[in-house]
């Protein structure tokens, strides 16, 4: 069952349009992520379904429910923010209540939320301290006990994460990941980061300048990402893109031609015919960059040079440079290379991603 | 799902109803008050209002009344040279106060704590002050007369040609301390790395004031500025407890000129057209300097 | 004189002494200056720049030494000694009749009706003046709503318009409805006048708080006022201290409004003080005047010494009302 949908959302300031027929729609239970670089519309779409900004047009759905012109608090939502947002003067226990008080729920009913809220996230000892008493992990998780008590089908998160350092990011990623398993509500969930979203999400909602530009899982965002600027935003260091253009091979199949060297298609799956003439560009994801790899036809090897090396312990990140142009390939860990070193390059076409070079769509 | 599963659409003018009604006293404050008020004034400064306000129209009489009054005359000329004077000297000392003061000295709040005391202080206590300070039978002149030096003349308060000077000793002495904390404020605001290039750069440090720091401290110049010229236009209080206008007429301003002719002499048309004079003079300076911060001068750095 | 640096520098070099004795008569390279840069005691720079500031500290004492030294005297020994003068014979007198029996020229009961006339202005005039401004500035700041920016822009540049040019309007609207010559009147036309800076004071800091925190109140269902009174208020106690000393100030050193808006039973401490001071009638009595004087300024004297930083804080917001 649907669980959150958003019809045709415009949002505007006066001229500017932030929003345009924005359509989404988030199954019961899913964990979302709206991923995209700050200014993108995230954090806006996420403070429309909150209805802390007023819609200019469209319409949004909670639990079946039009809730398009009613208060945050009736729409059976709770929210975690960046900044935590902890009324400083309160204690963490009134912090957690404030909202039932102001509901007029009866005081048995707000204490066994908030001990069941407390007991969730451990904070129980904390209860009794201001949020200055307490360090930025603990105030996140007191952030979402805020929202945990309120009972709610329909989490909210803007950017819960990112004023933690790195360890207490990770640490509290997988306690949010657990928390979803264990409780089974849906969740929207905003960020900038993507480990967070490939990490996290049951599907992901890229966004670029107010539009959505791929829904989908992880797994297929990585793999197969809708288009150029997907294959670019996600995976770190980026895609490897090569321009060139479609040719045929002797033997009638599609080949790929950039700057003399010529590469087979034969693993990559499309459902479109890849005319020989036509302008694409090439997408190899640093893993999918094999060096030195033996048994490759030595028609298909690209030669490059060893620019800099990036031991990363696990991984060895290179930078190579050929004909002018970079690029990032990832080796072992135990494969060294000095600068200047001269290597032939080779891509996995099955894990390789065809663009059309003036749509920037995925062939 | 029904598209229409809620009530109506709350109005335009129910949204937000209790900011509204919590905003109406600031409504009615702008726009009767601050606008209407204005409008009336200038309006009414067209008319022959005498001991009532009433709406006869007599062009620009009241004007060419005021301006051919020698009471105005001094007053608006009493004006230019304290006002110019104050804005020059308190520019200058607040400034030098304050970058004294930011030479890493010791004492630094005792210091502050002085300079500032006299701005806690009403012009009238101000002005009874300096009143006493300049009285010439029993104050500074008569002090040092009496230390040997029998000439001494220092008599403002007494000597029409300067009693304005007078009165501008008494304001300086009120309201150089908040120059002082504001330029002080600037000063701290300026990167500590700027002074570190200068002194590896071997430039002098009043150079580094004079080329460096003043230019980066043009915003805070500015906004000082205006704060001392809205205040000048106002004076009145010093004046009044200082020397009520005198001797005869020398120490008169606008605004007591204003305040005099509205409740004593019951020449309302006077008052108005002297106080609509006043808005104009606000408007000279408050105008050029909105227009340099919120318009066309945005482009600057 | 010396900054603490140097203090700090002659320690460091105290400590370790040893190695410099030890080292005996040294040639090239090690040669020449070590350890702590040797700092006179008075370079000229630190005499221009404390001589400067003991010199103006001295202008800006004055008066206040000669307040208090005036007004601890006899009137005889005013007449014929110097003002500068220590008490030769200290008095308290002048300030018993400056409290309880100068004359203003209409009667003689002293400062005192004026006192408790500006205790009974600038208290409700503070409140209320704090109560709406600080309500104005959370509705501009939180709850945006349409026209609410050209009313805040009228009230912003109405700070600069000299009362002259709207006192009378007002005297019309509170004769209207009965108000003129009230102290309710006043407290309204303080109201009025501190509008401006105040709720500008508030607006800045509402804004200045995390936005998040009033999202975070909206999603738990507080409204307009639970907001303010539990989220809001709360928070911004300095804020509202400043607005106190600011308003405090400001009222308790009014004089035209006081005038203006007063019948003379009402009069504030600064008109009184002024009829006794400027009273043509009478001999002069210089040491009550200054005694009068100093009682008038001793409110807000008092609150800027004990409020300090938080005073520099309010005028600084406050200045635009000169």
């Amino acid at each position: 069952m649907t669980s959150v949908s958003v019809k045709d959302l415009r949002l505007s300031f006066g001229q500017v349009t932030v929003l345009d027929q924005l359509n989404l729609d988030i199954q019961e239970g899913e964990f979302l992520v709206l991923l995209g670089s700050s200014g993108c519309g995230k954090s806006t779409l996420l403070n429309c379904i909150a209805g802390l900004l007023d819609i200019t047009d469209g319409q949004i759905f909670i639990n079946g429910r039009n809730v398009t012109w009613d208060e945050p608090k009736d729409r059976g939502i709770g929210m975690v923010f960046q900044s935590y947002a902890l009324y400083p003067q309160m204690t963490v226990e009134k912090n957690l209540s404030f909202g039932l008080k102001v509901a007029k729920l009866p005081q048995a009913e707000i204490d066994k939320r908030v001990k069941r809220a407390a007991e969730i996230l451990q904070i129980g000892p904390l209860l009794k301290r201001k949020p200055s008493e307490l360090s930025g992990g603990q105030r996140q998780r007191v952030a979402i006990g805020r929202a945990l008590v309120r009972d709610v089908d329909v989490f909210l998160f803007d950017e819960p994460l990112s004023n933690l350092d790195a360890k207490l990011r990770s640490e509290l990623r997988v306690e949010i990941k657990r928390l979803h398993q264990s409780l089974k509500n849906t969740m929207i969930y905003v960020t900038h980061d993507q480990i967070e979203a490939l990490t996290l999400a049951d599907r992901i909602a890229i966004m670029k300048g107010g539009v959505i530009q791929q829904l989908a899982d992880p797994n297929t965002i990585y793999n197969a990402p809708k288009n150029m600027f997907v294959a670019g935003f996600i995976g770190s260091p980026s895609m490897n893109f090569l321009k060139g253009e479609i040719a045929a091979a002797v033997d009638g199949k599609p080949v790929f031609v950039a700057e003399g060297v010529t590469f087979s298609l034969d693993g990559y799956r499309t459902g479109e015919p890849l005319l020989p003439g036509r302008r694409v560009v090439l997408g190899v994801r640093p893993e999918h960059v094999k060096v030195d790899e033996p048994g490759v036809a030595a028609a298909e090897r690209h030669e490059a040079v060893v620019d800099i090396e990036e031991p990363m312990g696990a991984d060895n990140l290179l930078w190579l440079k050929n004909a002018g142009h970079t690029m990032a390939v990832r080796t072992a860990g135990s494969r060294r290379f000095s600068p200047g070193t001269k290597v032939r390059l080779s891509f996995d076409m099955s894990l390789a991603s065809l663009f059309d070079a003036a749509t920037e769509e995925r062939i | 799902m029904s598209s229409n599963a809620r009530a109506g659409r709350p109005s335009r003018l129910t949204r937000n109803l209790s900011a509204k009604i919590a905003s109406v006293p600031m409504m009615l404050t702008a726009v009767v008050i601050f606008l209407g008020g204005t409008v009336w004034t200038v309006v009414y400064s067209f008319t022959s209002s005498k001991l009532l306000p009433r709406l006869k129209f007599v062009g620009l009489d009241q004007y060419e009344r005021l301006w051919s009054t020698p009471r105005w005359l001094v007053s608006i000329e009493n004006l230019a040279i304290y006002g110019i004077f104050s804005l020059v000297f308190s520019l200058v000392i607040g400034f030098v106060l304050a970058a004294l003061m930011d030479q890493k000295i010791r004492f630094e709040n005792t210091f502050r704590t002085i300079f500032l005391y006299p701005f806690a202080l009403s012009f009238i206590v101000t002005g009874l002050v300096w009143q006493w300070l300049l009285n010439p039978e029993h104050g500074i002149q008569s002090a040092v007369r009496a230390m040997g030096w029998a000439g001494f003349d220092f008599d403002p308060l007494y000597n029409s040609s300067i009693v304005i000077y007078g009165i501008l000793i008494a304001a300086l002495w009120q309201g150089t301390g908040l120059v002082m904390c504001l330029m002080l404020a600037g000063l701290r605001g300026i990167d500590e790395d700027i002074w570190k290039a200068s002194r590896v750069d071997g430039i002098p440090m009043w150079k580094t004031y004079l080329f460096v720091v003043i230019p980066m401290m043009r915003p805070v110049f500015v906004t000082t500025l205006v704060i001392i010229a809205s205040g000048i236009v106002r004076v009145y209080d010093l004046v009044v407890a200082q020397t009520s206008g005198g001797p005869g007429i020398a120490s008169e301003v606008p605004a007591k000129y204003v305040y005099d002719y509205m409740f004593q002499a019951q020449n309302l048309g006077q008052g108005f057209a002297a106080s609509t004079m006043m808005l104009i003079t606000v408007a000279i300076i408050i105008v050029p300097w909105a227009y340099l911060e919120f318009g066309g001068g945005r482009k600057r750095v | 004189m010396s900054d603490r640096g140097h203090l700090k520098k002659t320690n460091l070099a105290a400590t370790a002494p040893a190695s410099i004795t030890t080292a005996g008569p040294m040639t090239g390279l090690a040669d020449g200056p070590r350890g702590a840069k040797p700092r006179r005691m008075l370079s000229t720079r630190t005499v221009i720049v404390y001589g400067t500031l003991f010199v103006a500290a001295a202008y800006y004492l004055l008066p206040l030494y000669v307040m208090i030294v005036t007004s601890l005297k006899g009137m005889p020994e005013i007449r014929l000694g110097n003002i500068f003068a220590p008490p030769l014979e200290v008095t308290f007198e002048p300030w018993v009749k400056a409290w309880s029996s100068a004359c203003t020229g209409l009667n003689c009961d002293g400062l005192s009706r004026g006192f408790w006339n500006s205790v009974l202005i600038t208290v409700p005039s503070t409140v209320v003046s704090i109560a709406i401004a600080s309500v104005n500035g959370y509705a501009l700041s939180n709850w945006r709503f349409k026209g609410a920016d050209a009313f805040f822009t009228i009230l912003v540049v109405g700070a600069f318009i000299p009362y002259q040019v709207m006192i009378y309007p007002i005297v019309i609207i509170l004769r209207e409805i009965g108000l003129y010559g009230s102290l309710y009147g006043l407290i309204i036309v303080h109201t009025i006048f501190g509008m401006p800076i105040l709720t500008l004071l508030f607006r800045n800091y509402f804004a200045g708080l995390p936005e998040e925190l009033f999202k975070a109140a909206r999603v738990d269902g507080a409204g307009f006022w639970g907001i303010y009174f539990k989220i809001m208020v709360p928070m911004s106690l300095p804020i509202f201290v400043v607005a106190m000393i600011l308003q405090v100030t400001g009222i308790w050193n009014d004089f035209l409004m006081g005038v203006v808006f007063t019948r003379p039973e009402y009069y504030p401490m600064t008109v009184q003080l002024n009829n006794i001071v400027n009273s043509v009638q009478g001999v002069k009595e210089y040491n009550v005047n200054m005694a009068a004087t100093i009682l008038t300024g001793a409110v807000p004297l008092l609150v800027y010494f004990v409020s300090g930083r938080l005073f520099v804080r309010g005028i600084a917001a406050g200045a635009v009302k000169g």
